[in-house]
Order: structure tokens, then C-alpha cells, then sequence
């Protein structure tokens, strides 16, 4: 089975082209959109455990030698990425066949999503800097058609920024790669690695570090380039906002973390020390956010800037610690931002509103609810047997050892006001007295609701308490990350 | 003469800015088409104006022009036109349901301004 690595890219993508063809028949839309998503995830699972057994799996297409063909190459960081990306869109998918009104799912809601997710795991695969351009395109594309879908006033205004800063953001990442390829003259990440470290931390090599660090910025949402994120985050419904906290940016900060550690590693002293700099400042930006805001939807959005932020952190320190700490705190945020979404979701439905002065005593009413979303939000804060200890806990222990002092603390105090934020929407929504009429939603769509987000709930309950299980997985990702020649290696094996 | 593309394509980027910083989403929609032929003439430029013929196999030709950079551009020309069809659409379609072309205007959301 060589082609294995292909099929989290194409099983999403054939069953998304399938469904372009009845899309007035609603429930085979979503029937077949489960189908395809399960397919997927077991082909994930198999590429995982193949990776873990046999090391590092790339396809060179077509059988063309390495550096002339497009290589995929999945390594055990994008094998991790890939599966939670479909674990994630899986439940999302579940829990849009009760939150997404017909009209939507009329309009191909669900192709979309499956093209959207061919983009994600295509980016997280590639081994081709203009492929890793190509798939940025498919995902943002089914992105623009997610975030518009519906055609309110608002996502219309919000749309516009979006696209907007996108088209921008695209045209950038064709300029870096145009100067890359003058100075390299190869497009293939591995070959490139190789020819970037031969020629040596030259002034243009940094200055094209810098770019990619914008673009991938822009996609990311680091400071200062995060300006268009909570705006256009907030217009889509609630199960486009979780597919878009919980992949989007991080496909941004994928990208950096590959292109950091595998091309720009000769002037470490400069690039490094920026991206660190940029990410404390994220962090910072992102906690003001998250406390200044009224509305459930803002408060979460902030935090997606905090968590990239940390996880940036954690990938510019350089050393073990702190890059296993990234991978864990990468795809723990993936799952908890998920389900977070999916929880204000609910909340939002019931009272009709996002402004949290407007809701009250939730509790009384639905405490499955306030009690999964008090888990979740312990979890996002990082309280030791959940998701978020773990990886905070290396990154810290790397930063540290990177005797970064004061970095590592504002990461600590972070956490505090990430707590301090999620902690705020329990007691504003479900203490107190139940305000108003809370009867939007009834018994039945709350209880389709529920199921799909508190299994979330547990998927990132056992993310933090199996963290033992996980450890190994996430050392052999880190390892390819900090060391580029096992990489370079791989896609290179037999050719040389 | 990559000195002189230079120019240009430096050119048509600060056009491009310029149009994009207006407020008219008309005028931001043309700055993003300048802003991608200069990116593709940039990717041109950069791989080299070298090469006498055009990068078809025929007999007693030896000096090509860099295939791959056109290659390229063609990705990048067809994802370009399609973004750009979708945003023109967007932009009448927003035009309808806000009324206005003006992104000041475009400000805030119905419960927060």
C-alpha cells in the first residue's frame, strides 16, 4: 500500500465531488458524508500506525526521482495532525445535522466542508513548497464558500475582509516562494533544505524567513497580523466557526513550525528570536482580547490567538522539551477549541443571544451541559489530569532549559487568564437566576446537540489522562522537526 | 533587463497598495488583480529571462527558457482568476444586501458597533 499517505487527501475529495451531484437530498448528504469522513479516518489511523512501525512514509508522484517529481511525505507530525484534523471535522459534521438549517445544507454545506478538508490534510502532507500553495488555495476557496454560505448581512461585510486579506496574504506566499526559487532554484521542501543548507545564512535567506513568517503569520494569526481574525471568525454559524478555530490557523502554524525547522535553521539567532518575540506579544494581545469581551463567541476567538501564540513559543525555543510540548499543545488545542465551540454552540442556541450579560442560570436548566463545558474549560486552561497540562507543562520545562525566564513565566500567567476568561462565561451564563425566555431550542435538538460535543468532551478527557500512550508518537514527531536530515533522508532514500 | 522588470512589477505592487487602501470595494478589487499580475511577472522575473526559444522539444534546439516558472504561473494565474471571479460576485452581492460599496461603512456587526 504506497499510496496510503494519499488517501486522508483523496477520500475526502472523491466523496466530496460525489456529493456535488444531489444536493436537494439531504439526508444522503449527510449519510455520505459520514461515510467518506469514517473511510478517512480509518485510512488516518492505518498511515499513523504505519509510521510509527516503518518511520518517516513519502510518494514521490507519478514515479518521477525525488527532487523533479511532487513528493508527499508523512512524517509522524502531519500523520498526527491528519488524524485529529478528521477527528475533529467528524464531530463537527455530526453536530451540523442539528445546528445547520436546511437552506444550508441545501447549498452544499457539506462538499465544502469535505474540500475544505482535502486542503487541510493536503497542506499538513505536501513536500512541495508550490503544492503546499496550491492546497492553501483548495482549503481557503471551500473556506470562502463556509464563510459566506447563509448570505447574512454580516458574513456578507465579513466575508469581504476576509477574502480580502487572503488574496493578499496568497499573493505574498507566490512572491516568497518566486525568491526562493531564485536562490534555490528547487521547489521540493527536502531538496530545498539541503541547497538552503549549503548555501549558508546569507542576508537573502533570512529576509525570505521573514516573509514566510508573514504570510504563515497572516494564515496563523500571530501579532500584529491576527487584525482580520476576530471579526471574520464571529460571522459564520457556530459549527463553520469550530472547522475554522479549530484547522485553519493551525494550518498557518504548521507551516511555520515545518518551514522553521527544515529550511531556516543557519541563522537561528535572528529568525528564531523574532518568532519568539512575535509569539509572547501574541499571547499578550491575545489575553486582552479574551478579558475585554462581553460575547462568548469573542472570548473563544482570543483564546485561538493565546494558544498560537504558546504553541510558537514552544517551537522557537529549539530544543526537545519545548518542540514536543508544541506538538502535544498543537493538537491538544485543535480538540479542545473544537469542542469549546461546539459548547458555546449549544449555550448560544438556548438563549438566542452571544452577549453574556443577556443569559443566566443555565445551570438549573441543562447542568450536562455547564458541567462538560466546566471540564472543557479546565482542560483549555491546562489543570493536570486534562488535555492542556501536558504540553504547557514541556513547553515551560523547555523554556527553561532554554533559560528563557520571564517568556516562560508570561506563559504560566497566561494560563491564568485563559482560566480566569473561560471561567467568566460559567459564571455569567450558568450561575445566577435564568434570565429571560430560554426556550429556543427544544428537547430533542438539545439533547442531537449534546451527544456530539460531550463525546468531544471526552475525546480530549482521554487526550489529557493517555498522555503516556501519546508520548512516544509525539517524541518520533519531534524528532523529524528538530533534526531536518531524517526528513531530507526519507524523501531522498534510493536515490542517492 | 530584470533590472527593468523589477521596476515594473515594483510599480504595479504600489498601484496595487494604493488601490487596495481605498475605500471603494470596486477600486480594492482591481489593486488585488494588479497585485497578482505583479506576482506572477515576479515569478517570471525570477527564474531567469535566460533561454532563446520557447520551452518546446524540437530538433536543434538547445537553449531553453526555464520551463517550470511558467508552469507555475499557470497554477497560479487560473487559482488567481478564480478567487477574483468569486470575490467580484461577493462584492455585487454585498453591494444588494448592504447598499453601499463604501468599507467604511462596512463597520460593526447588527448588536455591536
Amino acid at each position: 500500500m504506497i499510496n496510503l499517505l494519499l488517501f486522508p487527501v483523496l477520500i475526502p475529495f472523491l466523496f466530496a465531488a460525489i456529493l456535488l451531484f444531489f444536493p436537494k437530498r439531504i439526508k444522503a448528504q449527510r449519510i455520505v458524508t459520514i461515510v467518506g469522513l469514517l473511510a478517512a479516518l480509518v485510512s488516518a489511523f492505518t498511515l499513523l500506525f504505519k509510521v510509527k512501525t516503518d518511520g518517516v512514509q513519502t510518494l514521490t508522484l507519478g514515479s518521477w526521482a525525488p527532487p523533479f517529481g511532487i513528493t508527499m511525505v508523512s512524517d509522524m507530525f502531519s500523520a498526527l495532525l491528519v488524524t485529529s484534523s478528521l477527528i475533529i471535522t467528524l464531530f463537527v459534521v455530526w453536530y451540523s445535522f442539528t445546528y445547520i438549517d436546511e437552506a444550508r445544507e441545501k447549498s452544499f454545506y457539506y462538499p465544502a466542508i469535505l474540500f475544505m478538508l482535502t486542503g487541510v490534510n493536503g497542506a499538513f502532507t505536501t513536500g512541495d513548497i508550490f503544492n503546499l500553495f496550491v492546497f492553501f488555495e483548495v482549503l481557503l476557496m471551500a473556506s470562502y464558500v463556509l464563510i459566506v454560505l447563509g448570505g447574512e448581512k454580516t458574513q456578507l461585510k465579513e466575508s469581504i475582509k476576509y477574502i480580502i486579506v487572503n488574496i493578499v496574504s496568497s499573493s505574498l506566499f507566490v512572491i516568497a516562494v518566486g525568491y526562493l526559487y531564485s536562490v534555490v532554484g528547487t521547489l521540493n521542501m527536502a531538496d530545498i533544505s539541503v541547497k538552503l543548507a549549503e548555501h549558508g545564512g546569507v542576508g537573502i535567506v533570512t529576509v525570505i524567513a521573514v516573509l514566510f513568517l508573514i504570510v504563515f503569520g497572516i494564515k496563523g494569526g500571530i501579532f500584529p497580523l491576527y487584525f482580520w481574525l476576530p471579526g471574520s471568525y464571529a460571522a459564520p454559524p457556530v459549527p463553520v466557526l469550530a472547522l475554522f478555530g479549530a484547522l485553519l490557523t493551525k494550518v498557518g502554524v504548521y507551516a511555520i513550525m515545518r518551514t522553521y525547522t527544515l529550511f531556516f535553521t543557519t541563522d537561528v539567532g535572528f529568525t528564531h528570536e523574532l518568532l519568539m518575540i512575535l509569539s509572547i506579544i501574541t499571547i499578550i494581545v491575545g489575553c486582552i482580547g479574551a478579558l475585554a469581551y462581553f460575547d462568548l463567541k469573542q472570548i473563544i476567538i482570543y483564546n485561538i490567538v493565546i494558544a498560537v501564540g504558546v504553541i510558537l513559543f514552544g517551537a522557537s525555543i529549539m530544543n526537545e522539551n519545548g518542540m514536543i510540548g508544541s506538538v502535544f499543545y498543537l493538537i491538544h488545542d485543535i480538540l479542545i477549541k473544537g469542542a469549546l465551540f461546539l459548547l458555546i454552540g449549544i449555550v448560544i442556541k438556548i438563549t438566542g443571544t452571544s452577549n453574556l450579560r443577556k443569559m443566566g442560570g443555565l445551570m438549573k436548566k441543562y447542568p450536562l451541559l455547564a458541567w462538560s463545558y466546566l471540564i472543557a474549560a479546565f482542560g483549555l486552561a491546562g489543570i493536570p489530569p486534562l488535555s492542556g497540562f501536558i504540553g504547557k507543562m514541556l513547553i515551560v520545562q523547555g523554556g527553561f532549559e532554554g533559560e528563557l525566564l520571564w517568556q516562560s513565566i508570561f506563559i504560566l500567567l497566561s494560563s491564568l487568564i485563559v482560566l480566569l476568561s473561560a471561567i467568566r462565561i460559567f459564571i455569567y451564563a450558568f450561575w445566577g437566576e435564568p434570565k429571560g425566555e430560554s426556550s429556543y431550542l427544544d428537547a430533542t435538538s438539545y439533547k442531537r446537540l449534546l451527544v456530539p460535543t460531550i463525546a468531544l468532551v471526552a475525546v480530549t478527557v482521554f487526550y489529557g489522562v493517555g498522555a503516556e500512550f501519546l508520548v512516544p508518537l509525539m517524541t518520533d514527531a519531534s524528532n523529524v522537526l528538530l533534526d531536518p536530515s531524517l526528513y531530507v533522508d526519507a524523501v531522498f532514500e534510493g536515490v542517492k | 533587463m530584470e533590472i527593468m522588470m523589477s521596476i515594473l512589477i515594483g510599480f504595479l505592487f504600489m498601484a496595487a497598495v494604493y488601490l487596495i487602501l481605498s475605500r471603494s470595494l470596486i477600486r480594492i478589487i482591481i489593486g488585488t488583480g494588479l497585485l497578482s499580475h505583479g506576482t506572477h511577472l515576479l515569478l517570471l522575473t525570477m527564474g531567469g529571462l535566460g533561454g532563446k526559444s520557447a520551452p518546446v522539444l524540437a530538433d536543434g534546439v538547445t537553449d531553453y527558457a526555464d520551463p517550470l516558472p511558467q508552469a507555475l504561473i499557470l497554477t497560479a494565474i487560473v487559482i488567481a482568476f478564480g478567487v477574483t471571479a468569486f470575490s467580484l460576485v461577493l462584492a455585487y452581492r454585498t453591494y444588494k444586501e448592504v447598499g453601499t460599496d463604501n468599507m467604511e461603512l462596512m463597520k460593526g456587526s447588527e448588536d455591536n458597533d
